[in-house]
């Protein structure tokens, strides 16, 4: 070890189990005060390699800082406060301590410095997620279950691409890569499912908003961002991310268009936002570079508001779907004026943080010459304002009158959105203390004369085409079916035709088995009991999580 | 006596915020005349391209939106009746 510097990520980690056992008062000091103490932590780590370990011949750097993680880690601390301090009345004792776990992970992944390090963060990531959706009670079960899967699966493809390049190239550092070998695409494959790409894009909007009213804002911020991360930092100019963040961009739009419930609006939207960074990541340029990370940044803070926003609404309402809302404003102003602040702060309306940060990633596509994209990130744009900028406030907070008058929700909550809505304002009206952060030197000036014009004109001319067209856009009770429908329904009737047609085939043998089956079973049981240690099954469920706390608990106990 | 409905939401206060509207796109529209284009492939260099490119592309993808509901919506009770 070169030096012994505390570790901001292991501190929330810790904090997470403190936080666990903690009631009250105390409880709530810790909730505030531990993302602190880790903002003040990253902030004094220097640029550079701080800690070094040697596992399996290999050189790991389980704790390395430079401008770019220093700039994701800011704004995970950063959302951990606001979401902690939205979550103070959260019931669920589990929610808040599960959200730790999985933020300060994710600021171990963007502090990691090689492989293996950034993959056991990157597991306990998926862990701490699904226990923040499973916070929310038995109906969240089966969403999170399936998150579960999806997210052990990229994690395979990760971990397989992860030893194929060890093995390749004798080091375990995480550098750029060039996409020369297998092992170089499977690992770009598991970054691609946590960044929610197609084609299993939609394990996003089918989990998430299953979470409680409060969970869905630390699971917006942290696993598709740190795959943001990762792709900034191990595959920038890789061309293909350009198609795959356009399609992302489109697909959220159109979904988010069809979509009526108000936090699954906001979960395609996510897609949408993600898929604007991908993009840039595709462009690769040092100004696309810097516009990824930037809008990453400003992204985290207006979507947790906007979902803060929804999720107030939730909270006092119990109602999540478009059709049953509407009028909130009149009663639930401080909610209403926040969501609005989110909604103009995603859609990059002049004087918000989206103006001067997705921008960036459009000036890179012109400065490239990249006419086709360029069109489509500018089409993109306008209906970002459409399908969340203005449907998700129109539709929750004015649209017809729901007879619903529920009032603001208590005090702490109001003051997370403040809080986060006059973050979006103040890094739109002084971007300079955003860019300052960024990976490169910013160049750019977001505010000209003829850019705010031009942005005025698509934003405004989209939201005409809205109210114009507004008879299309009536809400239904309806869900449009998404890839999840083949392992949510195909599958399982493939599984089930498979099963009759093998019943078929061997049920003459098969009774005759199972008789003699039944007799040993009748004689092993009379003989041993079911209660009996070796004969006791356990669920391989349960051994997996047990071999990964095996694993982190090793781990740990290395660098001490 | 019935309560008043909210200011906002009476007919002549959306009437006014239509005109409002109005107004301000075409104060974006003509402000054009006024700053300098820094076009940088041609088509964005033509009158309010902005403007009637934001509305065609938002008028584009409500349609495709329709398009594809058409196939893939379903009653919100589809996945509870099947799991």
């Amino acid at each position: 070890m070169t030096e012994l510097l505390p570790h901001p990520g292991l501190i929330l980690i810790v904090g997470a189990v403190l936080i666990g056992l903690m009631r009250g008062r105390a409880r709530s000091a810790l909730v505030l005060a531990l993302p602190i103490v880790a903002l003040y932590l990253l902030w004094s780590l220097p640029d550079g390699t701080h800690s070094r370990a040697t596992f399996l011949d290999l050189d790991l750097a389980p704790l390395a800082a430079d401008n770019l993680s220093r700039l994701f880690g800011t704004v995970f601390g950063i959302t951990l406060l606001a979401g902690g301090l939205f979550a103070l009345n959260q019931k669920s004792r589990h929610e808040v301590p599960a959200a730790f776990l999985y933020g300060g992970a994710a600021i171990g992944v963007v502090l990691a410095g090689d492989l293996l390090t950034l993959f056991v963060y990157w597991e306990v990531m998926a862990i701490g997620s699904t226990l923040v959706i499973w916070s929310a009670g038995p109906a969240a079960y089966r969403a999170g279950m399936r998150y579960l899967a999806v997210h052990l699966c990229g994690g395979v493809l990760l971990m397989a691409g992860i030893a194929g390049h060890v093995a390749a190239t004798g080091s375990a550092d995480f550098d750029r890569m060039h996409l020369d070998s297998v092992a170089q695409w499977l690992i770009l494959a598991g970054f691609l499912v946590n960044v929610g790409a197609p084609p299993l894009s939609a394990w996003l909007p089918d989990a998430y908003p299953e979470a409680s009213w409060s969970g869905m804002v630390f699971l917006s911020a942290f696993t598709t961002k740190t795959a943001v991360y990762v792709l900034l930092r191990g595959f920038p100019g890789t061309e293909l991310l350009i198609y795959v963040g356009l399609f992302m961009v489109f697909y959220g739009i159109i979904y988010a268009l069809l979509e009526n419930d108000m936090r699954r609006i906001l979960a395609y939207s996510i897609v949408n936002q993600v898929g604007f960074m991908v993009t840039g990541i595709g462009i690769g340029t040092e100004m696309a570079l810097n516009g990824a990370a930037a809008h990453a940044f400003t992204h985290i803070i207006y979507k947790a508001l906007l979902l803060m926003s929804a999720g107030s609404v939730l909270l006092m309402t119990g109602r999540r779907k478009c059709t049953d809302l509407g009028g909130l404003f009149q009663s639930m102003p401080v909610t209403a004026a926040c969501g609005i602040v989110g909604a103009l702060a995603i859609s990059s309306f002049p004087l918000t943080s989206g103006f001067v940060s997705k921008s960036m990633i459009s000036q890179s596509a012109a400065d490239g010459h990249l006419l086709y994209v360029w069109l489509a990130l500018a089409a993109a744009s306008a209906g970002v304002f459409l399908h969340a900028g203005i449907k998700f406030p129109w539709f929750v907070f004015f649209q017809k009158d729901s007879g619903l008058r529920p009032p603001d929700p208590p005090r702490n909550m109001q003051l997370a959105m403040v809080f986060f809505a006059l973050s979006c304002i103040v890094l739109g009206v002084a971007p300079g203390l955003l860019y300052a952060l960024l990976p490169y030197p910013v160049k750019y000036v977001p505010y000209t004369a003829a850019h705010v014009v031009t942005q005025l004109q698509l934003l405004l001319f989209s939201g005409l085409a809205f109210f114009v067209m507004l008879a299309y856009l009536r809400r239904t009770l309806t869900i449009t079916l998404d890839v999840d429908w083949f392992y949510r329904v195909m599958l399982q009737r493939l599984a089930r035709g498979m099963l009759r047609q093998w019943a078929r085939l061997v049920r003459g043998p098969s009774e005759s088995l199972v008789g003699w089956m039944r007799a040993t079973g009748a004689r092993l049981y009379k003989e041993r009991g079911l209660d009996r240690a070796l004969v006791r099954t356990a669920p391989t469920g349960s051994m997996a999580l047990w071999m990964m706390i095996m694993l982190l608990g090793y781990l740990l106990l290395y660098y001490l | 006596m019935r309560p008043q409905p909210h200011w906002m939401t009476r007919p002549e206060t959306i009437r006014k915020l239509w005109v409002l509207f109005i107004l301000v796109l075409a104060a974006t529209v003509g402000a054009e005349l006024f700053v300098a284009h820094g076009a940088h492939f041609g088509i964005d260099g033509s009158f309010a391209f902005h403007a009637w490119y934001g509305f065609l592309s938002c008028a584009a993808l409500i349609g495709l939106s329709k398009l594809a509901g058409l196939f893939l919506k379903r009653r919100d009770s589809y996945y509870e009746e099947r799991e």
